[in-house]
């Protein structure tokens, strides 16, 4: 299985830098085309989150199979300041940052899997997963 | 890097080149709106065909641009989303309502002149 891939995240280059290694490690897996671009939209999406939110933090990359696909894990962690409601932070249209409010729930529409652990004063952690489609 | 703006006939083309910083796409926004000021222009086109990917800043930036320079009395349309793109963006529940779009830059030209004509 490939190593795990770490991107430092502090500044809006990293979130482009984020999502063009999530594609080509997608790529690598045999993802489509359109998957491809599927979980770069979404790896942006979390990783702005930690810049706007939490000025720093990390987006981990790593393959992972499962009944004989492959799958493509992405873990976004920061040690920002926490959502104090998920479940409104899920909601289209919520946004405390003026922006268009789409990036978590957009996410998680994009992918197969989405959780989110976060807490007050200690950070938050995206975990999101892809799975390619069944070859043959 | 900057996103060069050309000129054709009454058009500005502004061709999209790669995964821009924030800094680049708000420094479009800045000069497109100046530049549709120049004598004769009439409208902008924004080509974003080697975007591989269009997310909530970026559509929420073109918005404003659009909005821009709607305000200064010319018109933009946004062409060249890639099928995968426009997928992703509709996922996201990003549809970028009251922009016009067209499929490449020949149909954005040709929606400006009609545009200018009527």
């Amino acid at each position: 299985m490939p190593p795990e891939e770490r991107i430092a995240i502090t500044a809006d280059g990293d979130v482009v830098t984020a999502r063009s290694r999530a594609r080509e490690l997608a790529d690598a897996l045999g993802f489509s085309r359109t998957h491809q671009t599927v979980i770069a939209t979404a790896v942006s999406e979390i990783a702005r989150n930690i810049v706007v939110y939490a000025d720093k933090g990390e987006v981990v990359l790593r393959a992972e199979q499962a009944d004989g696909r492959w799958g493509i894990v992405v873990v976004a962690r920061d040690d920002g300041p926490g959502i104090p409601d998920v479940e409104q932070a899920l909601a289209d249209g919520y946004s405390t940052a003026g922006s268009l409010g789409v990036g978590l729930p957009g996410a998680r529409r994009l992918m197969d899997r989405f959780d989110i652990d976060s807490e007050v004063g200690r950070g938050t952690t995206v975990t999101m997963t892809k799975w390619a489609d069944r070859r043959g | 890097m900057r996103v060069p703006i050309l000129r054709q006939g009454r058009c500005l083309i502004a061709s999209v080149q790669d995964a821009l910083p924030d800094a680049d796409l708000r420094h479009l926004q800045q000069r497109l709106a100046e530049q549709v000021g120049a004598p004769g222009v009439q409208g902008a086109v924004i080509d974003l065909t080697v975007l591989d990917v269009v997310e909530s800043f970026a559509t929420r930036t073109l918005s404003t641009i659009a909005q821009t320079v709607k305000l200064r009395g010319a018109d933009v349309v946004v062409v060249g989303i890639q099928p995968e793109v426009a997928f992703s963006m509709v996922q996201l529940g990003l549809t970028l309502d009251g922009v016009r779009t067209a499929l490449d830059l020949d149909e954005g030209l040709a929606l400006l002149a009609r545009a200018e004509g009527r």
